[in-house]
């Protein structure tokens, strides 16, 4: 496995409260990898410290490295937004911007200074169809995306975030709020997306880490307890503690 | 028990009437300016009196596009300069600033909503006109660009707070969705931010224009209040203040009182047609 992401000796703090402890973990370039725990594991807090979206959080205090194709992304020369490009995020809940589908799409090419309409017109297309949501849009680019279902909303945001070409997409719990049949959709993405794309998903149901991930890492307690092959990891677990998550003892 | 209905039923209708008590009023202010601003403008004629050129009492001649002008120019200028100083303002605090920083401000903005209006006046007569009078060499400094200047800081406050409690009302995810596609902050506040706000910040520029030309006791003590047609640097007079200044002594009965009269009928009609402005803006918004 080709290492994408690496974290060395990573710990977290909001304040006084340690959020994530020493954390030494891989992520495989073109693969899926599963963030899984209880509730308040801090998961999704290392999710967000990958494209450091934690920046945002005030207080928040890291130690430790976080490599990007062996590079580390806290160092001074590192540009967050030019970073952010390459590590895109989906969020728990759809949040499409209140604009049309098309300047939705075309929101983060404009931002690299991308003007010409042709070219936009290309990015939003393949961007639509990449997401698995072109047929269900071609005919209403320019209406609100907020007119969309909640499903094509959440496809809608993935295909913005394909939009500035990133090499990773992290998401977070993407389907929490979505109905079986729109979670379907998603998952299926996500498997065709790994050709291109690497994703790290954090995610509450474990048949879905099963179902689609190849990695996954369970957290507890802002540790990670065990990370490894996915297959591997639900049938024979190394520690206790992930036996009995996966088995439903807690959580 | 029947007591109490016949409580219940009798508050009910005070209520009722105090409903109608407001209702009852707009319709009086606008059945009396109708009909009091109607004789003059068919003395006069209409297009006569609109676009008529000269007000001067003492030749009978009463046409008001000099105010109509000077009132436009004016809150157009207070509007030009108000609104991009407001909404920036509006951004930073909404924003931008430390909390403590915020609140400085947010109390600020809400003092100077306080202050009335005559108190503007007079401290643009004592600093502002003098001011202009020497920065730009002038005979007197009393012209629509103090009475700009003034309606810009009158305004402030609104555009400042309308658009401010629009921008906290955007939902965070669509901040941190623009950030995560690589947008700086910046870039993040005005193309996501005010995008999401921007009914409310039309609402408070709208607001801003209504109050603007509405305003007449800070401006007629620094516009000079002279009936010109309108220039930077010329002393003018605006729709309110040519009402002002002139109804305590135009004669009852006369051509010159009914003509005040209609120049508030137009008055009236500008902020009519400013709040239907709004409305439509509102409804598509809800949409």
């Amino acid at each position: 496995m080709q290492a994408i992401i690496q974290t060395e000796h990573l710990n977290l703090w909001y304040g006084e409260h340690q959020a994530l402890h020493d954390i030494n973990m891989e992520i495989g370039a073109n693969r899926i990898t599963a963030l899984i725990g209880p509730s308040g594991c801090g998961k999704t807090t290392f999710l967000k410290t990958i494209n450091r979206m934690s920046d945002l959080v005030p207080n928040c205090r890291i130690e430790g490295s976080v490599q990007y194709n062996g590079k580390d992304i806290f160092a001074k020369d590192v540009d967050v937004t030019q970073l952010r490009t390459k590590i895109g995020m989906v969020f728990q809940k759809a949040n499409p911007f209140p604009m049309s589908i098309y300047d939705n799409i075309a929101y983060g090419p404009r931002l690299q200074g991308i003007r010409s309409r042709a070219e936009l017109d290309e990015i939003v297309e393949i961007s639509l169809k990449n997401a698995a949501i072109w047929d269900e849009t071609k005919d209403r680019l320019k209406k609100s995306a907020l007119s969309l279902s909640g499903g094509q909303q959440q496809r809608l945001c993935i295909a913005r975030s394909l939009a500035v070409r990133p090499d990773v997409l992290l998401m977070d719990e993407p389907t929490s709020a979505l109905d079986p049949i729109s979670t379907g959709k998603i998952e299926e993405l996500a498997l065709a997306l790994k050709q291109n794309y690497t994703i790290v998903m954090v995610t509450h149901n474990m048949q879905q880490a099963a179902r689609i991930s190849d990695q996954t890492a369970f957290f507890l307690l802002g540790e990670l307890i065990e990370c490894g092959d996915t297959e591997t990891l639900f049938s024979t677990p190394q520690d206790n503690r992930t036996e009995a998550y996966i088995t439903g003892r807690f959580g | 028990m029947k007591q109490k209905k016949v409580l219940e039923t009798g508050f009910h209708c005070v209520f009722l009437l105090c409903g109608l008590i407001a209702v009852a009023f707009v319709l009086f202010i606008s059945i009396y300016l109708v009909l009091s601003g109607i004789p003059a403008i068919r003395e006069i004629g209409l297009p006569e009196f609109l676009f008529g050129k000269t007000w001067s009492a003492g030749t009978n001649q009463f046409g008001i596009l000099p105010f109509i002008l000077t009132s436009v120019y004016g809150t157009a200028g207070a509007v030009l300069l108000g609104a991009p100083l407001g909404i920036m303002t509006a951004v930073y605090i909404s924003k931008v600033a430390p909390a403590r920083t915020a609140e400085m401000i947010h109390t600020a903005v809400a003092l100077l909503a306080g202050i009335p209006s005559v108190v503007y006046g007079l401290v643009g007569m004592i600093v502002l006109v003098p001011g202009i009078q020497k920065l730009f060499s002038l005979s007197s400094g009393a012209c629509l660009l103090a009475a700009i200047l003034v309606l810009t800081v009158m305004i402030l406050p609104y555009v400042i707070n309308v658009s401010e409690t629009a921008l906290r009302a955007v939902p965070k995810e669509y901040e941190e969705a623009s950030l995560a596609l690589g947008a700086t902050e910046t870039e993040t506040y005005f193309k996501v931010s005010l995008t999401a706000a921007r009914s409310g910040v039309v609402t408070a520029i709208v607001q801003g224009v209504g109050r603007a030309i509405g305003e007449a006791m800070a401006i007629i003590m620094v516009s000079g209040n002279v009936a010109n047609m309108p220039g930077l640097f010329r002393s003018v007079r605006f729709l309110t203040t040519a009402i002002v200044s002139e109804m305590s002594y135009a004669s009852p009965g006369s051509l010159q009182k009914q003509a005040l009269f209609s120049i508030g009928l137009v008055l009236f009609l500008f902020i009519m047609m400013i709040n239907a402005f709004l409305r439509l803006i509102l409804r598509k918004e809800a949409r």
